[in-house]
């Protein structure tokens, strides 16, 4: 019972943690209907970011304070010297030209930091665990990581809600032209939109580096699940992105845990463990097939 | 009719004549060798570590292996099976070496080592050792100078069974390499397995792993997670404050030096096991580690000294055939004759072209500021792989 309480827990931090990097990406692919690959690699420089100044600060804080606009100002970059000439193209073209991204990033990262992963640990006054009920002892920056991942979520509920910069988002993604004519600069509204995602992304890889290792590459392998996410949540919707994320980290999780165990009851120990590592590797896609057999749109289509 | 014979009479003469001069100057031409290795993206730094070390052995002969002339072809695969076949058969055909070297993963050697070799390529596999090229599927121009995949697990296993540790939690990725690890911890290790868990390939939280070892508190957990996933597993299963109560043990790859710093003094204390050490104390070693730190400013890897080992192998298979490399038959008996000073120490070829050699035990300690390894025993003496009997060589 407390493994399963732990569990779920552990579920809700993943889902979390792959909701810094989902917010960002489906608020660029909803709004500005770009297909971004190398949204990982926004998330890589934050981490190696954050890495090299705490390292050489001393002081993790310091390293999120200097990473945050770092990865802001490295997105808008892109986006003013790539991305822009993106939008009218075909998704295809888009695929192709932030692989290339991709690529350049890796390489940018290894031609700074060198070819080998670096070291980002976590901050002291987070080091530690915390007993949250008797027999449950939690990491302290795990706890830190959900509580990040509730102020993002609550932060872009006022921005997309509340805010006017929040209205002309909307609004420029129902009707860019419209917006345009009554004299809004959406070149510029485009550059900040995708500045607040690549932000978000670095954000992503500062909670990321002292748990995860931070090496070149590293956003590709979770990139897939974020993908997965925003499929099921609904292209464009931060909500659906929440939600998406909750639902692939607990399925995920407690697929990793309890499906072996659930297949021994039925068949030989040996072949329980290779059909439930097998199977639970598929869970979270065949959570996305269920869903869009029963919500084509994902569970929050946006608009359109 | 009559111009195509002439034609072709013609042609016959060119071809023979250059035939003629290429045959000629073979004496006086450098031995090419071509080194196909992961040089850029992830997975970058083993490959440097193997071309860095590699690179070391010729420079101290001042570009010569073993008094031979050589020409060095370097090319990057990317970790790309696709890439590197494609790389292959270009030095194959188009440069046409003589010896190759290079792969770090499994699955690039599975895909590139068995078509060189038919051609009559010697291939000297400086890192992947997978058992499809150990056992039924071995050949004589195939030669491993690392190990064979499953040595370093079946030591841990070996280890842990002398120690008389009652029961472990083992943990690998689900994709042939985990598989054959956890398989060959388990060849020598008789205790109770109190959990077997392949995880995903790539994958970078263990929360889900992690409990379930605290769950079932065994007296010990082995994993094979290589690159970031062990980083991304120590550094977890660390933060979770387990490694105070169930000691993590594994291979040497998630305890290299090359990783090490990234993982932090989440991996001190750590037992691993490990064919080599930079304390090894032998002659040949000394110089290793001392020229390597004065060439590239780090201490070297595990697999910077299978590099070097590489070319020390070809250095002396060379200098016994006189830098002749068209007698394959004389070439691959002087590379089968091992006659170097292995920086591991005793080492010689089993009859599958592997190692016999000593596999030792190592633990994580700090020097200073750097974190590094210290051999603490052995766990095999004059060790050969499992597969060597199913080999007809």
């Amino acid at each position: 019972m407390l493994l399963l309480l732990e569990q779920i827990l552990n579920g809700l931090q993943f889902g979390v943690m792959l909701f810094l990097l989902a917010a960002g990406l489906t608020l660029v692919l909803g709004i500005m209907n770009l297909v971004n690959l190398a949204h990982g690699s926004l998330y890589m420089v934050g981490a190696f970011v954050t890495a090299a100044v705490t390292s050489w600060s001393g002081s993790f804080m310091i390293g999120l304070a200097i990473a945050l606009p770092a990865t802001m100002l490295v997105g808008m970059l892109v986006e003013v010297i790539v991305l822009r000439r993106l939008y009218p193209r075909h998704h295809l073209d888009q695929v192709l030209a932030t692989f290339g991204l991709i690529l350049f990033f890796n390489e940018l990262v290894r031609v700074l930091w060198g070819p080998r992963p670096v070291f980002l640990d976590v901050p002291e006054f987070l080091n530690g665990s915390v007993e949250l009920l008797p027999g449950i002892p939690y990491p302290a920056y795990r706890l830190a990581i959900i509580l990040v991942g509730l102020l993002v979520a609550l932060f872009l509920y006022f921005l997309t809600q509340r805010t006017r910069i929040g209205m002309l988002i909307r609004a420029g993604a129902s009707n860019r032209e419209m917006v345009g004519a009554l004299g809004v600069n959406v070149g510029l509204l485009y550059t900040i939109v995708f500045g607040i995602g690549a932000m978000l992304a670095g954000l992503a890889g500062v909670m990321a580096g002292p748990v995860y290792s931070v090496e070149m590459g590293m956003g590709e392998a979770i990139l897939i699940q974020v993908f997965v996410v925003i499929v099921i949540g609904g292209i464009g919707s931060i909500r659906g992105a929440l939600i998406g994320s909750i639902l692939v980290g607990l399925v995920d999780t407690l697929g990793r845990s309890f499906l072996p165990t659930a297949l021994r009851l039925i068949m030989d120990p040996s072949r329980a463990d290779g059909m439930g590592s097998a199977l639970s590797s598929m869970s979270i896609y065949m959570l996305m097939a269920l869903v869009l057999f029963v919500k084509p749109q994902g569970l929050f289509r946006a608009h359109g | 009719m009559k111009f195509g014979l002439k034609s072709i009479a013609v042609s016959a003469a060119i071809v023979l004549s250059w035939g003629a001069a290429t045959v000629a100057t073979a004496k006086a031409e450098a031995v090419k060798i071509g080194m196909i290795t992961t040089l850029s993206g992830g997975g970058s730094a083993l490959g440097i570590d193997i071309r860095d070390g590699f690179q070391l052995a010729v420079d101290q002969e001042g570009g010569k292996l073993g008094g031979a002339e050589i020409e060095l072809i370097i090319e990057d695969d990317a970790r790309e099976p696709d890439r590197a076949t494609e790389i292959a058969s270009r030095m194959v055909d188009r440069d046409q070496v003589d010896i190759m070297t290079g792969l770090v993963w499994s699955n690039l050697a599975i895909a590139i080592v068995p078509k060189v070799v038919r051609d009559d390529i010697i291939y000297i596999s400086p890192n992947a050792g997978p058992s499809l090229l150990a056992g039924a599927g071995c050949n004589a121009n195939y030669f491993n100078v690392a190990w064979q995949n499953d040595n370093l697990h079946e030591a841990i296993g070996q280890y842990l069974q002398d120690r008389g540790v009652g029961s472990a939690f083992i943990l690998a990725p689900n994709y042939p390499a985990g598989q054959d690890a956890l398989t060959g911890f388990k060849r020598y290790y008789k205790g109770d397995i109190k959990g077997e868990l392949y995880t995903k390939l790539g994958q970078t939280d263990y929360a889900a792993e992690i409990a379930q070892v605290r769950d079932a508190s065994p007296d010990a957990v082995f994993f094979f997670l290589p690159g970031g996933m062990g980083i991304s597993f120590i550094k977890q299963y660390n933060q979770a404050g387990l490694d105070k109560s169930v000691p993590l043990y594994g291979p040497a790859f998630s305890f290299d030096q090359a990783i090490l710093g990234a993982v932090g003094d989440a991996a001190l204390g750590v037992i691993n096991s490990s064919q080599w050490n930079k304390d090894l104390n032998n002659e040949a070693n000394n110089r290793f580690v001392a020229d390597f730190q004065k060439a590239y400013g780090r201490l070297p890897s595990l697999y910077a000294s299978q590099g070097y080992d590489a070319a020390r192998l070809i250095a002396s298979a060379l200098s016994a055939t006189g830098g002749n490399v068209s007698d394959k038959d004389a070439l691959r008996a002087a590379i089968k004759a091992a006659n170097f000073d292995s920086v591991r120490g005793e080492f010689r070829f089993g009859n599958n072209n592997h190692p016999i050699q000593d596999i030792y035990v190592r633990r994580v300690i700090k020097e200073g500021d750097v974190l590094t390894n210290e051999i603490i025993g052995k766990a095999f003496h004059d060790h050969q792989d499992a597969y060597a009997a199913d080999c007809k060589l």
